[in-house]
């Protein structure tokens, strides 16, 4: 069992009780809630005719269903408008603030609680959304929830739950020049398995680690999950305090010093016992694509898509399927690969930070004829920002889209989706049999900087050959 | 798929039924349930949509419309089912399917702890067990009869241990799966936490 990690630390300070099946009844210090996972939830408060506990410790914002075209009300579709008109009458009701479109803080739900300062070290954050380990970059502990355990945090502010084993994740080094922290974790996942996060929480760390920028760190705790990982996290440090210091919903004058105080208290001792520890070698991570059906099939874009006697056995069985899926051939190169739409985006690496790396590679340059390539900024605070450095000039010139916020092609719920079984070089988190929205579609994978190479080149491409 | 759902209520014991399997590794929660379907403000009519590409794909040879797999209510599946998103549509739309409770050989951890809080035991077996099942389910009808508080399971020709955590198995047994009602025990001890916590009083 972990012992004096960050994670024993903030879970203990939240343990309400033991309960008699054997779980802890935890106390979720901020819940984050969207209109896909929690109309079910209120339908449940309302049949059991119980209160919301506590209002104050529940945000809303509106993500997976807004159009990123056309945002004017009421929505072309119909039940995308009822799922935003459920969520307004459930917060107006239950008098929960609400960051709607057009309030200037709308949003994935991952980018804007981040931004707004709500997100901070030493908490517990729950939302129906698996990608809440993306909140794990500030030091809390933070998952994805069911709608059931929306139920149970809106109706007690806690829910029941086994605490997890803790392992670290310590890289050497740091990345090199064109390589990124989305290539980084794919890297990971990769090397450990899809399924090797099962029970744990992922404690990220070292040189490598503390290298990165707070959007950064959030890029690879947020893909925790798709390593298995319902929770991932980094310590907090310096880069953590100053990202939040001054946002909105941040600790103010002698707040600040308090919360400061307590904040430096917070992370694992250095003599702490971790249930498991794997070193990686940030400086050999080369800029990675999938090439498969889960985000643990990638390889180096300079490498072959794996043959089957090199993957272990528990692998071939998904290998074969994904060959056939995508329409690849064993042994065969992943760069060159041509695509059909170029998405960047998502609660993964829709930050202002991968619109910069993204514009930077689009300067001066135009998109691929033929090719779809379309940007959607994470929340109307990213967009507003990049439109201020004019990053929306460079995308539009180079013959992206520019977009409104939104989750949008990440899980296509709204009209954004692939078409038949086109091709998507893709900053989102997740490359499944259907994800973008067509059945047949198909997903590679990649950092912000590697989408913005492939849609100029028409084909996956070596992000390092665009770099000045 | 049945016509009717009635979900589970109070102590879960025993589980009877007819097994379908569903073979492959890694099928993830958008498998499923098509995240198209999630545009809804209630569960209600997530049942006939499980798995509704691959179904397409495969033209009525998926197992979920195999008509010897009809009524059938034990899932038995492989490695990592239900990885990807936390939806906790993808369980209501196989409860409401009609599938009680599933065996396989490890589950996605979002996906296991939605199917406590709607009431499906997920149990595991060895990948060697597991794939025996497939196989023996395969050629012949199997129903099984499970005990969960021997975490056991047996049918005409079978008889086998099943495990599954003791957590989990407990919450059945009590019915502390709904985990609601025993959450709201704890107010008090839940207010005194609001009031302690360092930082409530400044985010």
């Amino acid at each position: 069992m972990s012992q004096d990690t960050l994670f024993d630390k903030v879970w203990d300070l939240h343990k309400v009780s033991s309960l008699p099946g054997g779980s802890d009844q935890i106390f979720i210090g901020l819940h984050l809630i969207h209109e896909v996972t929690s109309p079910q939830a209120f339908g449940a408060l309302k049949d059991k005719n119980l209160k919301v506990k506590f209002p104050s410790r529940t945000i809303a914002t509106v993500d997976h269903i807004v159009p990123t075209d056309n945002q004017s009300r009421p929505f072309k579709d119909n039940l995308a408008e009822q799922m935003i008109k459920t969520l307004e009458k459930n917060c107006l009701q239950h008098k929960i603030r609400f960051f709607n479109i057009g309030s200037g803080n709308q949003g994935i739900v991952h980018v804007v609680a981040p931004e707004l300062g709500l997100t901070q070290p030493g908490m517990t954050i729950a939302c129906g959304d698996s990608h809440t380990s993306t909140h794990g970059a500030f030091g809390s502990i933070a998952f994805g929830i069911g709608t059931s355990q929306v139920r149970d945090v809106l109706a007690t502010q806690t829910i029941a739950m086994n605490k997890l084993k803790v392992r670290q994740i310590w890289c050497e080094n740091k990345l090199s020049h064109g390589v990124y922290a989305k290539d980084l974790v794919l890297h990971i996942i990769n090397e450990l398995g899809v399924k090797a996060g099962v029970g744990f929480a992922y404690e990220f760390a070292g040189p490598a680690i503390n290298a990165l920028s707070m959007e950064e760190r959030m890029t690879i705790c947020n893909m925790s999950i798709e390593g298995g990982a319902r929770c991932g996290y980094v310590n907090p440090d310096e880069k953590t305090f100053n990202y939040i210091k001054n946002k909105t919903c941040a600790p103010k004058n002698e707040n600040w010093d308090e919360a400061l105080l307590w904040w430096k208290s917070l992370k694992s001792d250095a003599n702490s016992i971790y249930d498991d520890v794997i070193k990686f070698d940030a400086s050999k991570v080369e800029p990675t694509v999938t090439w498969g059906i889960t985000p643990g099939q990638s390889i180096g874009v300079n490498q072959q898509i794996p043959l089957l006697e090199e993957l272990s056995l528990n692998d071939q069985l998904i290998a074969e399927e994904a060959y056939e899926y995508m329409g690849f051939k064993p042994g065969q190169s992943i760069k060159n690969t041509p695509v059909d739409v170029c998405f960047i985006g998502s609660c993964t690496n829709g930050r202002i930070s991968d619109l910069r790396v993204a514009a930077q590679v689009l300067k001066d340059k135009k998109v691929s004829r033929n090719i779809k390539a379309f940007v959607v900024p994470g929340s109307e605070k990213v967009a507003n920002e990049a439109k201020q450095e004019g990053l929306d000039k460079i995308f539009k010139d180079s013959g992206f889209q520019w977009r409104e916020p939104g989750c949008s092609m990440c899980l296509a719920m709204n009209s954004d989706k692939l078409i038949g079984n086109q091709v998507s070089a893709s900053s989102s988190n997740r490359n499944f049999k259907g994800r973008q929205g067509s059945p047949s579609g198909r997903t590679l994978l990649m950092s912000p900087a590697m989408v913005a190479a492939a849609a100029i080149n028409g084909k996956v491409s070596d992000v390092r050959e665009y770099m000045h | 798929m049945k016509s009717e759902f009635t979900p589970p209520i109070g102590k879960i014991s025993q589980i009877s039924g007819k097994c379908i399997s569903l073979i492959g590794n890694d099928i993830d929660t958008d498998r499923i349930i098509p995240a198209r379907f999630l545009k809804c403000v209630s569960f209600d009519l997530l049942g006939k949509s499980v798995f509704e590409d691959d179904r397409k794909t495969l033209k009525g040879r998926h197992p979920f419309d195999l008509k010897e797999n009809q009524d059938s209510s034990i899932l038995i599946v492989n490695s990592n089912f239900g990885c990807g998103s936390s939806r906790e549509h993808a369980p209501q739309a196989l409860i409401r399917w009609g599938i009680r409770a599933i065996i396989g050989e490890s589950f996605a951890e979002i996906f296991y702890s939605n199917c406590i809080a709607i009431g499906i035991p997920c149990f595991t077996l060895p990948k060697k067990s597991i794939q025996d099942i497939q196989k023996y389910n395969f050629n012949k009808k199997l129903f099984l009869e499970i005990d969960l508080k021997n975490s056991s399971a047996k049918s005409e020709d079978l008889n086998f241990n099943l495990e599954i955590k003791d957590s989990s198995k407990n919450m059945f047994l009590t019915g502390e799966w709904d985990a609601t009602a025993t959450l709201l025990k704890n107010s008090s001890l839940v207010e005194r936490k609001f009031k302690d916590l360092p930082y409530i009083k400044f985010s």
